[in-house]
């Protein structure tokens, strides 16, 4: 095996989650140490495929099951990177609970390790394998508090729900195995008849289980649901990481064996991505949970995502990635000061329990109103530049019903986070929350907030990083 | 030129914002966070009185020129004045230190906040009126959003959730179409660079469509019948100072759009659209000068006044005459002055009686007759009276106006006479008549920082509106450049 170096990440990471469980079983109140090792585990695959993996040529492995370019180790230390903040700023939450257990930091590497096979594959198999493994950790993750009923609920809620959209997946799978005779990227897209319908229904099967994956409308249901349920360190985990990992198997699946079938998917996908903007907007204005706002708050970013991805070019494939880039750190600045908003060891989670914030935390109002202004779209904070990329990118190829439908589900969605900083100014104040907070949620919400506040200074840095990735 | 200085322009206040951000906002630092934010805008004002110093008058040539490289390949961040631009940003940076003297008595909470916010805000205005690139001038346009929101929504009166929530809904909507027409731009001929994009010219098929996205944006915030329901809300819930920038500088970021871009990038579209502008601004100035007679609140009258006005200077533009345009510059930079001072008079005896309703007054002219005479001074400059700017501006676009279509400067001047008739009848009202109301008699005459900042935007409108040679020669070349190149490009496309 000549370049197994290049699966160091995956295998590092595996060792590592059996080690921990052998620690787990035979150590008796580890779960501070498993909670630490876990952090350097992540800390160093990240390092490790920064190092191993970025800057090599893309190579296929393991019988052309695997493929190591830039755009699967761009992702992966997104993915990792993310895994690590949520880590590394849950504690507390998890303390609170009691539910600071050895199983949830090795639930979250086991997930992730799902994740980076999902980024790396060539092969709907082991596309498949990926996204099982990181589907059966986050199914306990999510019933992960489960003293709770809701919490309960939201993991069998997860459980029924994706192992339908699993299972429309497989078949989609088969369909395309039945028609090309291969499971291999590569082989289909050399393999199949654009005249063949029943490859089109192959294909209509893997987008609504990526689409479910995704929580993009129409298969979103679950997503509120499961949102609200969720440990709230456990939500800030799903609104962010498996996302990524759906996003990269989109890109690669759809553009590496099925470009020549644009016509097909393009509608499919300028659907989805038109339902969830508008959707994601409309439905967030009336909720009062701000969990579950967020929860609609992420379906319509993902429909911006997907209207970079329905491009068909380049641009718009990097132009979707920047945009889950930016997202992931105003979501953590975002959940950041949902965990700060704490009293005699209480949560609160209501949009009234913001009411007056600025008044008693005038350091933490201000970081949300950035974070909002940004997650709305406004100049200049770096969520306008996101917007800005997928809008170029659209308009480049002449969609402006998807520009323009996009930029109006922006005012409507304004609207509910004008809200969110309305009862947080305009309102009378309520009890002060604490103010003692773990110094690493402080440092993430502070890093967060300068990232988008300051990004408009170096804007090019993330365009030059991503504009390596060339799929087409 | 080496030395920055629109970027400077530009940053100045921004850095004084976050100086008193890292300062703790107790009362006993009130003065000094005070002196702090207008010693930021003073400064801020005196280097661009010294740019206009060093301004070159002959040229319609963009100066202190800055372009870097932005986003790589993308967008340049490109600044630069000419004639047009200037005037608008001493107005910025001359309006903004008396907005923050006249904070004394309307802001009583989180004073270091609002201080901070109207820093930003001066910011995001001097930065439109630099642009040179469209992107950067969207970026600019639209960030001007957030401080005013939070100006309205944190510091306005009892529906200022409300008022607020339409302000930023309604210009929002109005620019995301922008925002297309701005890509589409850039797809269409490679640049977002106003220069180039002069020299290129666009496509006349495009430019239709591209004409009406730019002009969703500005219509809203010029604010044009009949999108203007924003505004009169906004004003009578925004604290006086947000109303001062509102009304003088805000406001102003539409009409220069329209010189700027719409003149500037779509000529073939500008004389397709003007009998559109025409009718709009007729209807502006005639039917919001109807309802502003009917208002029992003075902010609200001054507002749909501010409408009216708004009325005259797009009616003037899209004349496309020497004239025309410079009276609607000096119509804006008068109204910029004009209504600045009306919203702080208001601001003056709400302070006093806390009431903004006409009724509440009546006869005090004998109480407070320095707040008398100023007020005066205002209500005439405001209905165009000779000797003052409001003069000179109306005077150019009603005789622009009449050399391209009498019907609308008939109508456009009825207008004028109705808008004589509310601003003399708010006056009587206010001022002269029987002392009804017994309270009145406590009110104080204008403390010095009042009569200082009343007294301040007095001189120049008396002072243009006698002499307005160094308003004319500012603007003069710039203004014939554009419309030599209007016309080219018009006759060149038939």
């Amino acid at each position: 095996m000549n370049n197994i170096e290049l699966i160091f990440p995956e295998i590092f990471i595996s060792l590592s989650i059996m080690f921990l469980l052998i620690l787990g079983v035979f150590k008796k109140d580890s779960s501070k140490i498993i909670h630490n090792i876990s952090l350097l585990v992540l800390l160093i695959t990240t390092v490790i495929t920064f190092n191993e993996t970025l800057s090599v040529n893309p190579t296929i492995l393991f019988n052309e099951s695997i493929i190591i370019d830039y755009l699967s180790s761009f992702m992966k230390i997104i993915t990792l990177m993310a895994a690590f903040v949520v880590l590394l700023i849950s504690s507390n939450y998890l303390r609170t609970f009691k539910i600071f257990k050895i199983e949830y930091p090795i639930l979250i590497l086991s997930s992730v390790l799902g994740m980076m096979i999902m980024i790396s594959s060539n092969d709907l198999i082991v596309f498949y394998m990926g996204l099982e493994l990181q589907s059966l950790a986050l199914y306990v993750l999510a019933t992960f508090n489960r003293d709770q009923l809701k919490s309960s609920e939201a993991g069998l809620k997860y459980f029924v729900l994706s192992a339908l959209s699993s299972g429309l997946l497989l078949y989609g799978c088969s369909l395309i195995y039945g028609f090309t005779g291969s499971t291999n990227f590569n082989v289909i897209s050399s393999q199949f008849n654009t005249n063949e319908y029943a490859i089109t229904f192959g294909i209509v099967f893997i987008l609504v289980g990526l689409a479910f994956k995704i929580s993009a409308v129409p298969f979103h249901m679950w997503a509120p649901d499961v949102y609200e349920g969720s440990p709230t360190s456990v939500t800030l985990f799903f609104t962010m990481v498996p996302k990524i990992a759906a996003l990269t198997v989109f890109i690669r699946f759809l553009y590496v064996p099925f470009l020549n079938l644009i016509d097909q998917w393009q509608m499919i996908l300028v659907f989805l991505s038109i339902a969830s903007m508008l959707l994601g907007a409309i439905a967030a204005i009336g909720q009062k949970n701000l969990k579950r706002l967020i929860a609609y708050s992420s379906i319509s970013h993902i429909g911006y995502a997907l209207a970079g991805l329905a491009t068909g070019s380049n641009d718009g494939i990097q132009s979707s990635i920047i945009y889950m880039t930016i997202y992931i750190v105003m979501n953590l600045g975002f959940f950041s000061c949902l965990l700060m908003m704490k009293r005699n060891n209480i949560y609160y989670e209501q949009i009234e329990d913001l009411s007056g914030l600025s008044k008693n935390h005038p350091l933490l109002s201000i970081s949300l109103l950035i974070i909002l202004f940004s997650l709305a779209g406004i100049p200049p904070l770096a969520g306008f530049f996101a917007k800005f990329y997928i809008f170029k990118s659209v308009i480049e190829q002449s969609m402006y019903f998807l520009a323009i439908v996009g930029l109006l589900s922006t005012v409507v969605a304004a609207f509910y986070y004008l809200r969110i900083i309305k009862i947080m100014y305009f309102d009378e104040e309520k009890d002060s929350y604490d103010k003692d907070h773990n110094l690493w949620l402080k440092l993430s919400l502070t890093v967060s907030t300068i990232l988008i506040l300051m990004y408009f200074i170096f804007p090019s840095e993330l365009i030059d990083a991503v504009s390596k990735i060339n799929i087409i | 030129m080496n030395f920055p200085i629109l970027s400077s322009l530009i940053l100045l206040p921004s850095i004084g914002a976050l100086f008193l951000f890292f300062t703790k906002s107790k009362s006993e630092n009130k003065i000094t966070t005070k002196y702090v934010a207008l010693f930021t805008s003073l400064v801020t004002f005196f280097l661009s009185i010294y740019l206009w110093f060093i301004f070159d008058q002959t040229t319609s040539a963009f100066q202190f020129v800055e372009d870097r490289i932005w986003i790589k390949g993308l967008i340049n961040y490109k600044v630069g004045v000419d004639g047009i631009s200037i005037l608008f940003i001493i107005l910025t940076t001359f309006i903004t230190p008396l907005c923050i003297i006249s904070v004394n008595n309307s802001v009583t909470k989180r004073l270091n906040e609002f201080l901070i916010a109207i820093l930003v805000m001066e910011t995001f205005m001097i930065g439109v009126f630099c642009s040179l690139d469209l992107v950067v001038f969207y970026l600019f346009f639209e960030a001007g959003l957030i401080p005013m929101f939070l100006i309205i929504g944190i510091w306005g009166g009892a529906r200022r959730v409300y008022s607020a929530f339409k302000f930023f809904l309604f210009t929002l909507l109005g620019s995301v179409l922008m925002l297309v027409a701005i890509i589409s731009i850039y797809w269409i001929t490679g640049t977002t660079d106003v220069v180039q994009l002069y020299e290129l010219g666009i496509d006349t098929k495009y430019q239709n469509l591209l004409w009406l996205a730019f002009f969703s944006s500005f219509a809203v915030k010029t604010p044009m019948w009949p999108v203007h329901t924003w505004l009169p809300d906004a004003h009578v819930e925004a604290p006086t100072a947000g109303s001062v920038l509102l009304a003088a500088i805000l406001l102003k970021m539409a009409g220069y759009g329209f010189i700027r871009f719409s003149l500037g990038l779509f000529p073939s579209a500008s004389e397709v659209f003007t009998p559109l502008i025409y009718t709009l601004s007729v209807i502006a100035i005639i039917f919001t000068s109807l309802i502003a007679l009917m208002q029992e609140d003075m902010k609200k009258l001054i507002a749909y006044s501010s409408v009216a006005h708004m009325g005259f200077v797009t009616l003037g533009i899209f004349t496309i005459q020497q004239q025309g345009i410079e009276g609607s510059i000096i119509q804006m930079i008068s109204h910029g002055l004009v209504s600045a001072a009306l919203f702080l008079c208001v601001g003056v005896v709400y302070d006093r009686m806390h009431s903004r309703l006409i009724v509440t007054y009546g006869g005090i002219v004998t109480i407070i007759p320095k707040y008398a005479i100023l007020f005066m001074v205002f209500t005439l400059a405001a209905l165009g009276l000779p000797g003052t700017s409001g003069f000179v501006g109306e005077f150019l676009i009603l005789m622009a106006a009449f050399k391209d279509n009498f019907l609308v400067a008939v109508l456009a001047s009825l207008g004028v006479i109705i808008g004589a008739a509310y601003m003399l009848w708010l006056y009587k009202r206010v001022i002269f008549g029987k002392l009804k109301n017994s309270e009145l008699k406590k009110m104080i005459d204008l403390n010095r920082s009042e009569a200082f900042t009343l007294t301040c935007l007095a001189i120049p409108t008396i002072y243009f509106g006698f002499y307005p040679e160094p308003l004319i020669n500012t603007i003069e070349v710039s203004i014939s450049d554009l419309i030599d190149t209007y016309n080219f490009n018009v006759a060149s496309k038939q």
